[in-house]
């Protein structure tokens, strides 16, 4: 097993209603990007892009009365790094409806490198042809390793790469905050 | 945790997590047969090779299925076509295989052990497709996974194995991993085809049919390989039918309206199964062919996607 150095937290991004007021903005620019909820279609990437997939389904259900369909992804056999991480966690992939010529927004809490998107991108394609593919992102956390942008972002942080982005979520973590931790001086 | 095993030989070697982590990956990849585009690249660049020595229609096109759906190159060597004809041993041809540099040998042979002896030899991963009477690990966790979907959990259920438990790796197979996730095995069949000291591996043991499948929620019907009759363990296909033949009236009389009827095939239609019965309601024998897929993509998956890190 590969071993981690500890983390401990450096300084806190966003507190909860700065969280939840980032995703409404998020909504909002959806809606307005897209001239209204037709044919949008949410893809959350596993785990936190799941549940921040969910809210902004929540929040446009709220906003414009629409229900939109949410989908969730794992990018596992996708992955360019699968020789370097150990055995493989597969937890399945559930996108419950057709994405083609569907706009799709593919949600993740954290943009870094931009491998997680592209192997998304191949995932999503695999299963159909959508209208398009749209990326919202919680935290965009710069040191792009592919040329890969987001449309929709919670937020822009510039971090050192030493450093790592908790996204904390009720859900999984009993509470709404984001947070750069860094390792602990040995 | 994580899997760190370089084969699959058996299920006798693996703990109950290691179970569970295989049947909930096979799980997730299930997905993938539903899809237009039935590949993902998972193990673009990999090579399998299937070795196979003995006869078998589902678990190698299975696993080839398999191996191509994750985008691995697949090559099926079978002994008919092979050197293996002209008299080279079975670790030659092996040796051979793995000069060419394969990431995954599946192995099926006529005797126990033989996936042992390659996973020894050489470094590549090994999965025992069936060695003699010994195991089919596969075919025990494409069961439980069948098994899972069908009654939403393991621990506390009852199976009811039934037919030639003696020449049966299925069988070995399938009661260590019940009895590792917390199920009750019965096995059943005529004495001759029951070896003696099975208890030990923690099963009961019924004589009759209808004492084996009485109240179970699975009950597992075994090929009756016919040339046990000429060897004099049977008296005759019409006695055994008779006595051993799973039919909707004894199905009737005796288990539950909830029973899973299951078997690895192929079916002796007729002897251990009756076809009303074979294409019931209670009958899960294609879904479990489905099911053998996403098993193996499971396995090859775990085997060849972590190479990496024991590098």
């Amino acid at each position: 097993m590969m071993t981690r150095p500890r983390l401990r937290e450096k300084a806190q991004v966003l507190d909860d209603a700065a969280l939840d007021r980032a995703l409404t903005r998020i909504a909002h620019e959806i809606l307005e990007r897209n001239g209204g909820a037709k044919d949008l279609a949410f893809v959350g990437l596993r785990t936190r892009g799941v549940t921040l997939a969910h809210r902004l389904a929540a929040k446009i259900a709220a906003i414009d009365g629409a229900h939109l369909p949410v989908g969730t992804l794992d990018i596992t056999l996708y992955r360019d790094d699968l020789d370097m991480r150990g055995a493989p966690v597969v937890r399945g992939t559930d996108i419950p409806f057709s994405i083609k010529n569907k706009a799709v927004v593919l949600v993740d809490d954290v943009l870094f490198t931009g491998r997680t998107i592209r192997a998304a991108l191949d995932a999503l394609i695999d299963l159909g042809r959508p209208l398009m593919i749209q990326l919202a992102i919680l935290i965009d956390r710069g040191h792009r390793e592919l040329p890969i942008r987001p449309d929709y972002v919670g937020k822009n942080l510039p971090t050192s790469r030493r450093e790592s982005v908790a996204v904390r979520l009720r859900e999984h973590d009993g509470e709404d905050r984001v947070v750069i931790e860094e390792p602990e001086e040995a | 945790m994580g899997w760190t095993r370089k084969d699959l030989l058996s299920i006798r070697e693996l703990d109950a997590a290691e179970i569970v982590l295989l049947v909930e990956t096979a799980a997730s990849l299930q997905e993938i047969a539903g899809r237009e585009i039935k590949k993902v690249p998972a193990l673009r660049g990999k090579t399998i090779v299937n070795l196979f020595y003995e006869n078998s229609t589902r678990t190698r096109t299975s696993f080839e299925i398999a191996g191509k759906w994750l985008s691995a190159d697949v090559v099926n060597f079978s002994a008919g076509g092979s050197s293996a004809a002209k008299g080279e041993s079975f670790i030659d041809t092996a040796r051979n295989i793995a000069a060419m540099s394969p990431d995954v040998v599946v192995v099926r042979h006529a005797s126990a052990g033989a996936a042992e002896i390659l996973a020894r030899t050489l470094p590549c991963s090994i999965v025992n497709a069936g060695d003699g009477a010994h195991e089919h690990p596969t075919q025990a966790l494409l069961d439980l996974l069948t098994i899972k979907e069908h009654k939403g959990h393991f621990e506390g259920l009852s199976v009811a194995i039934v037919g030639d438990i003696t020449h049966s790796r299925v069988a070995r197979s399938n009661i260590h991993g019940m009895r590792k996730l917390g199920m009750t095995v019965t096995v059943a069949g005529p004495p001759t085809l029951i070896p003696p000291f099975v208890q030990e591996l923690g099963v009961k043991v019924a004589y009759r049919l209808e004492d084996a499948i009485r109240d179970v929620d699975v009950i597992m019907m075994l090929r009756l390989q016919q040339e046990r009759m000429s060897s004099g363990l049977i008296p005759s296909l019409r006695e055994y039918s008779r006595y051993w033949g799973l039919t909707l009236d004894k199905l009737r009389a005796e288990a539950r309206p909830d029973v899973l009827i299951m078997h690895p095939g192929p079916v002796n239609r007729g002897v251990e199964l009756s076809p009303e019965v074979a294409d019931g309601p209670y009958s899960v024998i294609l879904d479990q062919v489905a099911k053998g897929v996403a098993v193996r993509m499971g396995v090859l998956l775990l085997l060849a996607g972590a190479r990496g890190e024991a590098a």
